[in-house]
């Protein structure tokens, strides 16, 4: 047989009959559902007299809409609950797992999904979201969907895909100390632009992305989207089939299931010989930590670089430039570290898992957040939080004066009560940095977990590399 | 849905690149569980001022845009997230066709759309064009000086033609299945179903923990 990639292994396993018209008919082996981009979707089986074919293929979960606080409960804005009560409804009339509000396994969703074993290796998988392409980080083929294709999921277990081209990037060498996969993935938007992945699947391969762990493959793969792409994805190994086999993953195989299954995921990375649509090599040794400066996450530089002139930043007009510095409230030419954010934002389903807190739990130890700056760390999901309480990172968060919340989107789109006020400047761990995505007139700026915990204590950005 | 055959309306400008779905439909509106009510928040950071009133300053409020269903903007119109709340928004405010300009990159080709707004909106029965960087800016210069500048969009035969004294029209390319899919208004998941044998027989021979190894 041809060399294949490990896009290609997994798509034409997955297809269940080529149309007339060239589409592909593909099956999709979990679904993942949350309360905001599925109510018009259950809807629209019930009014056409449709069920869910596979309910035990889709899992749900509520993260974009729920407060953090305390007293997260009881939601007081009436129509995010009303959305939350939908999904509740909908989840009991179709037969669908749902890890309610208030549930041990609740989280983000594109957290919950590893951690409970329902994504691993060789799969599709599809939800009502961009950033689906997380998963890929096990070598499944997993990308965002419209509500329209969620019903179409739902009533038939499959999606009508045309077929997507296929992009290498290959990071070789290993990162420097201090940058971190945040780093690599900004740093590759920074240089194909926001839209230059459109079109593509792209594998992530190279010594320095098989340095990394689960985790961290995690975050490039999760920012793939950021890149236009519409997944990313890194082939399993040793360390895919290690992550699994830890930890109390209900949905994953055990024992001689797992071997067999692992015996089929080391067949699926691309063959030597595969081709690929376009490819591009990365030197890992040479990247910086990122920040973002303006309005999409493309407009980044290194933290050693400054505020770009108008004219100076490829892939921009000028008046996009223009429009974006005068939205951050920034002069060309200011050193990325004089800018001092107000609030420091710790959470999102690109960086709130374990390691994240631990690394910005290291900076935190034993120092206080700069007066300045209000500090918010989220973990990413119920899980990740009870395993931070174990090994007392809650303590060191809140000593450093920061709020230690519940699991949730919270400030990364600020659809629940966490919001930046206008012109307020963040530090932010996530992955957009649009205009009002975290609060309108927010103004966002993108970094690692560390980066943001170091701007936290300085009250100002450092280069994390010389700071200590 | 329905069909897409031709269409001619007034043109609006938008002149901004990557106009991401959060801006096209901002967050405190997705909480609805409704598809409708979506059209006159469309824009809403930009459309209106802190008074609630609208910004006279948002090209989109300009009186000489009032009805205009075709939208003219720059590349990567659409990109961030999936919301098809941003399609439901477009189309309930009266856009029936969005053009925007491909753009080359590094010796690739950078689409004008983002792939999952570019679904969705096929879906929702809205047509977005690709045309040239410089067919696109001929357009925003005719719409600058000719107010209310209407165009004819021929789908069958791929074209966009602008009302002048002397007419001008451009051709633009479109995937054959979004053509067909547009031009007939079909319902997906009915298409899909007369395929359930299909999908019946493929559950059975795919094992859903290895898909595609053998069956345990
Ligand atoms: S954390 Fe942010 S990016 Fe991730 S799913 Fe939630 S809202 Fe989307």
């Amino acid at each position: 047989m041809a060399a294949q990639t490990l896009f290609e292994k997994i798509w034409n396993r997955h297809l269940v009959k080529t149309m007339a018209d060239g589409t592909a008919l593909l099956y999709i082996d979990r679904h993942l559902v949350h309360e905001v981009t599925s109510p018009q979707a259950f809807e629209g089986l019930r009014l056409t007299g449709r069920t869910v074919r596979r309910p035990d293929l889709s899992f749900a979960t509520m993260d974009h809409n729920v407060p953090t606080t305390e007293d997260r409960l009881t939601i007081r804005d009436p129509i995010s609950k009303a959305q939350v009560e939908a999904l509740r409804q909908n989840c009991k009339e179709f037969g669908i797992t749902l890890y309610d509000l208030g549930s041990d396994e609740q989280g983000i969703v594109h957290m919950i999904g590893p951690e409970l074993g329902i994504t691993v290796p060789g799969l599709t998988m599809v939800c009502g979201d961009s950033h689906t392409s997380t998963h890929g980080a096990f070598g499944t083929l997993a990308f965002g969907i419209g509500t329209s294709e969620v019903e179409h999921v739902l009533a038939t277990q499959t999606l009508r895909q045309s077929r997507p081209k296929t992009f290498k990037v290959e990071f070789t060498g290993r990162l420097k100390p201090g940058s971190t996969s945040k780093d690599m993935v900004l740093k590759l938007i920074g240089l194909i632009g926001t839209a230059g992945g459109t079109g593509y699947v792209i594998e992530y391969c190279g010594e320095a992305v098989r340095g990394l762990s689960m985790e961290a493959r995690m975050t490039i793969c999760n920012m793939s989207i950021e890149g236009g792409a519409r997944a990313g994805m890194i082939a399993p190994d040793e360390n895919t089939f290690e992550y699994i086999a830890s930890g109390n993953r209900p949905f994953a195989p055990t024992g001689e299931a797992l071997e067999r299954a692992i015996a089929y995921w080391k067949t699926l990375p691309t063959d030597p010989e595969a081709s690929f649509d376009r490819t591009l090599t990365i030197e890992a040794d040479t990247i910086a930590p990122q920040i973002t400066w303006g309005t999409s996450p493309g407009m980044v530089v290194d933290v050693t670089g400054h505020v770009p002139e108008p004219d100076q930043v490829p892939g921009y007009s000028r008046k996009d430039v223009e429009q974006a510095l005068s939205y951050m409230g920034l002069t060309p030419g200011t050193p990325m570290t004089d800018i001092r954010p107000d609030t420091v934002f710790l959470g999102s389903c690109t960086n709130s898992r374990m390691e994240d807190l631990r690394r910005a739990a290291a900076i935190f130890k034993g120092r206080k957040k700069a007066d300045s700056v209000r500090l918010i760390v989220v973990p990413g999901s119920q899980r990740v939080r009870r395993q931070a309480e174990a090994e007392g990172l809650d303590r060191i968060f809140k000593e450093a004066g920061g709020e230690w919340r519940y699991a949730g989107c919270s400030m990364c789109l600020g659809m629940n009560p966490d919001q930046l006020k206008p012109q307020e400047r963040c530090a932010s761990t996530s992955n957009r940095n649009f205009e009002g995505r975290q609060g309108k007139g927010g103004r966002t700026h993108l970094v690692s977990p560390e980066m943001a915990a170091a701007a936290a204590v300085e009250g100002h950005f450092v280069d994390i590399r010389n700071w200590s | 849905m329905e069909p897409f055959q031709s269409h001619r309306g007034v043109i609006a400008t938008l002149d901004r690149a990557n106009v991401d779905t959060d801006q096209i439909i901002p967050k405190q509106f997705l909480k609805s569980i409704e598809r409708t009510g979506f059209g006159e928040n469309l824009f809403f950071d930009w459309r209106y001022g802190e008074d609630g009133k609208p910004n006279p300053d948002f090209e989109l409020n300009q009186d000489h845009f009032n009805g205009a269903s075709i939208l003219i903007t720059r590349n990567n119109f659409g990109c961030g997230s999936s919301r098809e709340h941003a399609v439901w928004a477009v189309r309930q405010y009266g856009f029936k066709a969005i053009i925007a300009p491909w753009q080359e990159r590094d010796g690739t080709h950078v689409p004008a759309f983002a792939d999952i707004f570019r679904n969705n909106a096929v879906k929702n029965g809205v047509l977005t064009i690709e045309l040239t960087e410089s067919e696109v800016e001929e357009i925003f210069e005719m719409v600058a000086r000719f107010k209310r500048l209407e165009a004819t969009i021929d789908l069958e035969e791929q074209r966009v033609t602008l009302h002048l004294d002397e007419e001008i029209s451009f051709h633009f390319d479109i995937d054959p299945v979004v053509k067909d899919h547009l031009q007939r208004g079909l319902d997906d998941i009915a298409l899909t179903l007369e395929y359930e044998r299909d999908i019946t027989d493929f559950e059975t021979r795919h094992d859903i923990q290895m898909p595609g190894g053998a069956p345990a």
